[in-house]
C-alpha cells in the first residue's frame, strides 16, 4: 500500500518539475506534491469511513418487535423453564417461537397495568391474532437446522447459539439486511469478521467450524467436509 | 473408510421399482410435485420444458396386436455412485460444487442457491433426471400458502432434480435424536412416491441394510464385478429379474427395476438386437 503511494507521488513530482521549469512560476515542486498526497490520504480516509462505518449502517434497517417481550419476568411465572414455551414435539421437531394459544392460560384477560401487556391483550388476545414476531436467528430458506440434533444429540445450551435472549428483560430491535432480507444475526455486526462470542453470528462457516471440532465433518465427496444436504434442503 | 469415526455406519439409500406392478397411473408424479414444491405452468404441452423429478415413461415391445405389450417405467434421479463412491456423472462435472454426493447416505444433492445454471450436469446425466428452471415459478393464486416449508423453492436460472425426499430423512433424524436413537428406522424415511403408489410397486430403503426390504429384493453384490469394457459394476443385483438402467455405463445407480419380462430388462439396459446379457459380463463368467 505505502509503496504504491510513494510511487504515485514520485510520478507527480516529476511532472510538476517539468511544468514549473517550463513556465518559471513560483510554485514549489514539493508543495504541489504534498497537496496531492494530502488529498489522496483524505480521500482514502473518507472512503474507509464510508466503507467501514456508514455502509454497514445503511445496509441494515431496524425494525421494532411487535411487542416487547420480557423473558426474565416470565421465567419466574412458568413451571418448566424454557420448555414451557419452547418445546419439542413428539416427532422431534422444535416448536420455536410460541403461538398465541400458549399465552392464553395466563393472559386470557389483563393481569396487570403495563402498557405492553395492554397492547398484547387488546391487539392480539382479544382479536385472536398471532403475534408476528421477528426471529433474529432466522436462516435463509434453503437452510435446514435441527434443534433436536443440537439439544438431544450434542447437549448444547441455548446460550451457545442465541446468547442471553432467554434471560433478557426486553427485546432488541430486529435488523434486516436491505439487500438479502436476512437478519443481522446471521452475518453478525463485526465487519472485520471477528467473533468474540459463539453467538455473535451464525453463518455457514460458523456451523461448519463447530461441526469440524465435533468431528462430524467428512461426508461430502466434493469438499471433504459435511455434505451440503446435512444443513441444506 | 473415512466414515468409521463418525457416529453411524454409512448407508446407501435406494429403491427398487416393480415394473410388473406399475400401471402407469402417475400418482408418484403427482405426489412428487406436491411434496417438493415442483413448479408447473399453465401450459405443459411442451414436455421439454416441463419439470418432472419423477417421470413415468412408456415403452412397448414393438410387436403388433395381439402380441403387443406395454411397460411403464417411473424414473426418479438414479443417484449414481459412479466408478467409485461419489463419481456421479453430474457431481464430477459441476464447476460450482452445487451438486454433491454424501458418503453417509449415498444421496446426490442439489443446492439451488449455489447453482448458477450452466447445465453441464444436465448434459452429463444419462437419465435426463435434471431440469432447468427457465422461469421463476408462478403458483396459482393462494397456492404459495400450501408450499412445503421443508423444501426450499427454486428460482429462475437453476437446475433441480429429485432428492429422494431428503427433507424426510432430516425429519426422521430429528425424530431419532428425540428418541435417543442413532439410526433412522426404515418406516420413518420413505419417499413421497413410494407411499403414493397405489400398486405398491416402489420399495425404498437402505441397500446396505440386510434388514430392509429393498436389500432383500435387490440382493446387491458385495463384490465389484467388471463388465466386458473393463468398467466396474458396483452393487449388481443377484436377483435375475432385477436390472438397472444403462447399467453397462458403470454409473452404478441406486434405483433398481424389477421385471419378469425379458424384453423389458433388455430395453432397460439398451441391448443390441441379438446381444445376450451374459455377453456383457463375459469376464465375470471366466472366474
Ligand atoms: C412465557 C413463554 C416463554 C418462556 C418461558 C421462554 N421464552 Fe423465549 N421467547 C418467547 C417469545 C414469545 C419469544 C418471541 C420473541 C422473539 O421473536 O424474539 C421468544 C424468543 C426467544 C428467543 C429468540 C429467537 C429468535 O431468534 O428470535 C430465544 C433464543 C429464546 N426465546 C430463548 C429462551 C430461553 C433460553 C428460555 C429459557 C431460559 C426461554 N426462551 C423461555 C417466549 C418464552
Ligand atoms: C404462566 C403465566 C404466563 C404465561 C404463560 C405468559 N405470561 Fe405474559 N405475563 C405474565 C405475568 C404474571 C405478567 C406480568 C403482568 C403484570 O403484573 O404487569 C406478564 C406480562 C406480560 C407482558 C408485559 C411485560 C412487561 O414488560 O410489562 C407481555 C407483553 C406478555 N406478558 C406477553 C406474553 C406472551 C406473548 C406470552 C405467550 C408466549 C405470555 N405472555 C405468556 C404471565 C404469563
Ligand atoms: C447449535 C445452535 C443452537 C442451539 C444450541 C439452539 N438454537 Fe435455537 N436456533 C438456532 C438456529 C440456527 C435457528 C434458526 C433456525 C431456522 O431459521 O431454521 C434457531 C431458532 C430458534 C428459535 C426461533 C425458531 C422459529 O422457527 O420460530 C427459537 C425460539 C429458538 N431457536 C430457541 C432455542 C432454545 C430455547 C434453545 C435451547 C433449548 C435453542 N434455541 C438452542 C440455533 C440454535
Ligand atoms: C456449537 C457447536 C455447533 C454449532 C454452532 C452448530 N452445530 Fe450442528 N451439530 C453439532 C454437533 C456436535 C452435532 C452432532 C450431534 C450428534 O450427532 O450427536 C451437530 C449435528 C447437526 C445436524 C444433524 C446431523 C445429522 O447427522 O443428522 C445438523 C442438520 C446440523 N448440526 C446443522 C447445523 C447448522 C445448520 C448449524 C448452523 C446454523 C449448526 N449445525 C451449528 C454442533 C454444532
Ligand atoms: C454445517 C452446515 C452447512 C453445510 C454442511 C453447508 N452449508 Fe451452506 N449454508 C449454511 C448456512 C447456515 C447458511 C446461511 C448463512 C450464510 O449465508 O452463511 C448457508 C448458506 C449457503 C448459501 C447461500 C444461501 C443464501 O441464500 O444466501 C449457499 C449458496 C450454500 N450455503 C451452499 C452450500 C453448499 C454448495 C454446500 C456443500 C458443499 C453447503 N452449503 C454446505 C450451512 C451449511
Amino acid at each position: 500500500m505505502s509503496g504504491n503511494v510513494e510511487h504515485k507521488s514520485d510520478d507527480v513530482n516529476h511532472d510538476a518539475k517539468e511544468a514549473s521549469s517550463a513556465d518559471q512560476t513560483s510554485m514549489t515542486t514539493s508543495g504541489s506534491g504534498s497537496y496531492i498526497l494530502l488529498f489522496f490520504l483524505l480521500g482514502l480516509a473518507l472512503s474507509m469511513v464510508a466503507g467501514w462505518v456508514v455502509f454497514p449502517k445503511l445496509l441494515y434497517t431496524q425494525k421494532k418487535q411487535p411487542l416487547d417481550f420480557n423473558h426474565k419476568l416470565h421465567l419466574k411465572e412458568v413451571d418448566s423453564d424454557c420448555a414451557s414455551c419452547h418445546f419439542f414435539r413428539e416427532d422431534g421437531t422444535f416448536s420455536g417461537v410460541p403461538a398465541l394459544e400458549q399465552c392464553l392460560d395466563c393472559h386470557y384477560e389483563k393481569l396487570g397495568e403495563s402498557v405492553e401487556e395492554t397492547l398484547f391483550v387488546e391487539q392480539y388476545v382479544d382479536k385472536g391474532r398471532q403475534v408476528p414476531w421477528l426471529v433474529y436467528s432466522r436462516q435463509p430458506d434453503c437452510v435446514f437446522f435441527s434443534h433436536s440434533a443440537h439439544i438431544y444429540g450434542a447437549n448444547l445450551e441455548c446460550r451457545t447459539c442465541h446468547g442471553d435472549i432467554g434471560h433478557s428483560e426486553s427485546l432488541k430491535p430486529y435488523e434486516e439486511n436491505r439487500i438479502t432480507g436476512y437478519s443481522k444475526n446471521i452475518w453478525g455486526s463485526n465487519i472485520a469478521g471477528l467473533k468474540q462470542a459463539t453467538w455473535d453470528r451464525m453463518k455457514m462457516d460458523d456451523c461448519a467450524q463447530c461441526h469440524e471440532t465435533a468431528g462430524i465433518h467428512d461426508s461430502s465427496v466434493q469438499t471433504g467436509r459435511d455434505a451440503c444436504f446435512v444443513c441444506h434442503k | 473408510m473415512k466414515q468409521e469415526h463418525t457416529q453411524h455406519r454409512s448407508k446407501r439409500y435406494g429403491m427398487v421399482i416393480d415394473l410388473d406392478k406399475c400401471t402407469g397411473c402417475g400418482a408418484c408424479m403427482v405426489a412428487c410435485f406436491s411434496e417438493n414444491n415442483v413448479p408447473f405452468k399453465k401450459d405443459e404441452t411442451d414436455k421439454r420444458l416441463s419439470i418432472t423429478w419423477m417421470k413415468v415413461y412408456r415403452i412397448d415391445n414393438g410387436r403388433d396386436f395381439p402380441n403387443n405389450q406395454v411397460c411403464y417405467i417411473p424414473r426418479p434421479c438414479q443417484h449414481c455412485a459412479g466408478q467409485h463412491e461419489g463419481h456421479s456423472p453430474c457431481v464430477s462435472v459441476c464447476p460450482a460444487t452445487a451438486t454433491d454426493y454424501s458418503r453417509e447416505t449415498g444421496i446426490v444433492s442439489q443446492i439451488y442457491t449455489r447453482c448458477f445454471g450452466c447445465r453441464y450436469c444436465m448434459g452429463a446425466c444419462p437419465y435426463h433426471a435434471r431440469y432447468f428452471n427457465w422461469w421463476d415459478p408462478v403458483w396459482p393464486e393462494g397456492m404459495e400458502k400450501y408450499l412445503s416449508p421443508n423444501v426450499s423453492p427454486r428460482m429462475r436460472g437453476v437446475v433441480e432434480k429429485c432428492s429422494f425426499c431428503f427433507h424426510r430423512y432430516q425429519l426422521a433424524r430429528d425424530k431419532a435424536y428425540a428418541n435417543r436413537r442413532k439410526d433412522v428406522k426404515e418406516a420413518d424415511y420413505q419417499t413421497a412416491c413410494t407411499q403414493a403408489c397405489p400398486a405398491g410397486a416402489i420399495t425404498f430403503g437402505d441397500l446396505n441394510n440386510p434388514g430392509h426390504a429393498v436389500h432383500q429384493i435387490v440382493k446387491p453384490n458385495d463384490h465389484v464385478v467388471k463388465n466386458k469394457a473393463g468398467i466396474s459394476i458396483i452393487g449388481k443385483s443377484q436377483n435375475p429379474n432385477v436390472f438397472r438402467m444403462l447399467e453397462r455405463l458403470g454409473t452404478n445407480t441406486k434405483v433398481y427395476y424389477l421385471s419378469s419380462r425379458e424384453w423389458v430388462r433388455k430395453a432397460g439396459d439398451n441391448y443390441i438386437a441379438d446381444e445376450k446379457p451374459e455377453d456383457m459380463f463375459a469376464e465375470q463368467k471366466k472366474h
